[in-house]
């Protein structure tokens, strides 16, 4: 069967790029009350499982007892389904509240967490060549004088570093002090595949052990999106939040982890427009990962560290409903380096372009700002 | 030589740096040195008491009869004060010595000829096994290791020698006339010495030379713990180790082949010095050497080397510790032996260089990781590789437990110490992680907790 993947996509398919982007009509000309909310999710998340594929007549193959998750859920954009856990969101791309951008992938091309998160806050081309990030470059762009950004975190992390007014708040109903050292434990063992996987086990099986079904997670999550909106909601404040998410390195037992993540990442997004009300409207949420998984399940039933994967929109204005990227098919010839989803478009120009259209800024001005290469 | 062939030197040969501690001219010399300038008898470990008066204890403690309950408490807790100073004093010796390098061989020759904790009698003789069989020899004859080894109380014990009476020694026809059946010969030192302590499992031997083995083997034993109370007026019986020809079992032997004539204890010591000239001991203990100071599998080459050295130098020890230094193998930068519980534990010690220490509380660290030392489980001692303690949940202790020394080593600047520590190989991601610490607590627990203070 030789599949055109460009129809896969039900015609929408069209390179990315300013021009690619969702149509979103704004009611004001001025920007002011424009609100932006990135999420990032440190670990590497699994787009070939959030937004699943599974026309392709790759993909149940290559994914196995991963691929049963998708039985009841319905198509989206033709080729692909949500993942069933995101409930809200699934009516979210209904209503044109969400869509989905597939087989991007920042610049960078190796597997290494601590590199590919670097890459993607910095916005810089190889890691580590960027003391700032680009959200915080995103705020001079701003026109408002007094724009800031802001993180829902203990400190501020690397993509919101730099000379423009930043700040982050973590109320101690957060992960306390302890948390935060062992967040930097992760953090750490990025750098060693051996301990990287060792402690994310070790994460993993502690989490069970304490009976932590979601629930907690969930109650979590709800918190922090009606934090983030309370603090967005200000008339004189922040107009840039970040949120930091992790769990999303599945290397095994992938099924249970990534409905609990998706889960609370679907209660997030839902408590932030509970939260904004109005202002919704006026809202958009990026989320992204530093890279993808493999295309294949490996044998402890997860994926390991891959290249592309797929960014989430959000906004009440968004225009949405679709899945946009062009899809570049499952085939063992398709995979990038035999493995993994190819990237066929850059996650750097959905996040320009994107927010460029948001806060009616310049398209080019926007992009060199934000990726200056 | 570059500068990470100094943090090989030190934390694959030794238990890694202090804050005070500088290292200056060729890594290399620096191990030579410590073979030269060997002192089988470092301080902290001369007050301990020695085989003889543990051994008298055990055998007192076994003579109390039922009804001396608060005796038998008073000498209970005096042999537990023996496993508690020696582990203690061990802990102090490894944590504050430059012998780095001296002091793992001694941990690593212990291992090797491992004794537990957990066996009554061979406990309390943990410590002064290592000081008396094992430090005097690490850079003599394999042989005299050995044989040190075999006929020291703690092993008698703990594998059950201190029993073995011959079946047609005098002893054991008598107790056969008596109808004892309990008494009689007992292999499980004989098995354990080609098993474990020289040819190595699966390397060609059979039942038939374990039990002629432990036929020759019989006599060799412990008076002062021998239960039976009408023998201690006899002449030698608080004696902690001694030939008893009466329980020998008399006639040849014959033990992979070769028939053995000699009387009395003499046996014995013919037959372990063939164990310690056999090949196969020799590529059991290069393998074994060679598996430490690598990687969990060693590379061939440095294996091959070692046992030619071994069966060339007539199993020299410091000619081996010799050829391992001198081997480009074990100077590659790649680190694949992940650190047990001891080394993590002590290493730490030494990097946040408390003003005091509890060697307690650093016991009770490693057992909370899962390493308690003398008490290995299983006669072939501590697992040597990374599958055994590179393990999730220990990990996460570990890293835990970091947090905790990292408070204790708060007066450090984790900033400066990282790359004095290691270095060389003190990574970019490490540095930036411990530069990112929001207090120095947090910084020094980052330090310990990295890969480069996790691998040697």
């Amino acid at each position: 069967m030789n599949l055109n993947r460009r129809k896969l996509l039900g015609g929408t398919a069209v390179a990315l790029g300013a021009a690619a982007m969702p149509s979103v009509s704004f009611a004001a000309a001025g920007s002011g009350s424009k609100r932006l909310i990135f999420v990032l999710q440190r670990g590497a998340a699994d787009g070939l499982g959030i937004v699943a594929p599974v026309g392709d007549p790759d993909y149940a193959r290559l994914r196995g007892a991963l691929a049963e998750n998708y039985a009841d859920t319905e198509r989206v954009g033709g080729l692909f389904a949500l993942h069933p856990s995101l409930e809200k969101s699934a009516r979210m791309f209904a209503n044109g509240e969400m869509m989905a951008v597939h087989a991007v992938a920042s610049q960078y091309r190796d597997r290494s967490h601590f590199d590919g998160q670097n890459v993607l806050e910095s916005g810089g081309t190889r890691p580590y060549e960027r003391k700032d990030g680009w959200l915080n470059r995103l705020v001079g762009l701003i026109p408002e004088t007094d724009a800031s950004g802001i993180a829902i975190a203990q400190t501020i992390p690397l993509a919101l570093q730099g000379p423009n007014k930043s700040g982050s708040y973590a109320p101690s109903r957060l992960p306390d002090a302890a948390d935060g050292y062992m967040k930097r434990i992760g953090d750490l063992y990025m750098a060693d595949p051996r301990l990287h996987m060792l402690w994310e086990e070790s994460i993993a099986t502690r989490e069970l052990a304490e009976g932590m079904d979601g629930r907690s997670n969930m109650r979590r999550a709800a918190d922090v999106g009606a934090l983030t909106a309370r603090i967005l909601s200000a008339d004189e404040g922040a107009r840039i939040a970040m949120i930091e998410t992790t769990g999303w390195d599945t290397h095994f037992g992938q099924r249970q982890r990534l409905r609990r993540e998706l889960t609370s990442l679907d209660t997030l997004i839902a408590s932030i427009k509970d939260g904004l009300g109005p202002l919704w409207k006026e809202t958009m949420v990026i989320v992204a990962t530093e890279f993808g998984r493999t295309a294949a399940i490996n044998g402890t039933n997860g994926t390991d560290h891959g290249t592309a994967s797929a960014t989430l929109l959000y906004g009440g204005s968004l225009g949405g409903g679709k899945v946009l990227g062009d899809w570049p098919g499952l085939r063992q010839s398709d995979l990038y380096e035999g493995r993994d989803l190819k990237p066929t478009g850059a996650l750097e120009d959905v996040i320009a372009s994107s927010v460029a259209r948001h806060f009616a800024l310049d398209g080019d001005l926007t992009k060199r700002t934000l990726y200056p290469a | 030589m570059t500068k990470s062939n100094w943090s090989i030197a030190v934390r694959r040969f030794g238990y890694g740096g202090k804050p005070t501690e500088t290292y200056a001219g060729a890594p290399k010399s620096w191990l030579i040195a410590q073979i030269d300038n060997y002192d089988p008898l470092p301080q902290a470990l001369r007050s301990l008491p020695g085989s003889d008066k543990i051994t008298r204890q055990f055998g007192e403690f076994r003579r109390l009869g039922n009804d001396d309950q608060g005796l038998k408490r008073n000498a209970r807790r005096a042999l537990r004060g023996h496993v508690r100073s020696a582990v203690g004093a061990r802990i102090v010796s490894a944590i504050n010595t430059r012998d780095q390098f001296a002091e793992r061989l001694v941990h690593f020759w212990a291992n090797h000829f491992a004794v537990s904790t957990e066996k009554r009698g061979a406990g309390p003789l943990a410590g002064s096994f290592e000081l008396e069989a094992i430090r005097p020899n690490i850079f003599g004859k394999f042989a005299n290791m050995l044989a040190a080894v075999e006929t020291h109380p703690a092993m008698l014990l703990y594998l059950d020698q201190a029993q073995s009476i011959g079946p047609n020694s005098r002893r054991g026809l008598r107790a056969a006339e008596r109808g004892r059946r309990r008494a009689g010969l007992n292999e499980n030192l004989a098995r354990e010495i080609l098993e474990l302590h020289t040819l190595g499992v699966r390397s060609g031997y059979t039942q038939q030379d374990v039990t002629e083995f432990a036929k020759a083997l019989t006599g060799h034993t412990v008076p002062a713990a021998r239960r039976n109370r009408r023998n201690q007026r006899s002449r030698g019986s608080d004696l902690a180790y001694a030939f008893v020809e009466a329980l020998h079992e008399p006639g040849a032997k014959t033990v992979l082949g070769k028939t053995y004539r000699a009387s009395g204890a003499q046996e014995v010591a013919y037959i372990l010095d063939d164990l310690a000239a056999h090949p196969a001991t020799a590529k059991h203990i290069a393998t074994k050497l060679a598996r430490h100071f690598t990687s969990d599998t060693p590379p061939p080459a440095l294996v091959t080397r070692l046992e030619t050295d071994f069966l060339v130098s007539g199993g020299d020890l410091r000619s081996l510790t010799l050829a391992l230094i001198n081997s480009p193998e074990v100077w590659v930068e790649e680190r694949d032996k992940f650190l047990t519980p001891w080394e993590w534990s002590i290493a730490s010690a030494r990097a946040i260089q408390p003003d005091q220490i509890d060697p307690m509380q650093i016991r009770r660290l490693m057992i909370n990781l899962g390493q308690d030392l003398w008490k290995p489980g299983s006669p072939a001692g501590f697992e040597d590789k990374a599958s055994r303690w590179a393990v999730p949940e220990s990990l996460h202790r570990r890293v835990e437990a970091a947090q905790t020394l990292g408070r204790r080593g708060a007066r450090h600047d984790a900033r400066s110490l990282g790359p004095e520590l290691y270095s060389g190989i003190w990574s970019k991601s490490s540095a930036l992680a411990v530069a990112r610490a929001e207090s120095p607590a947090q910084a020094m627990a980052l330090l310990l907790a990295s890969p480069e203070a996790m691998w040697r």
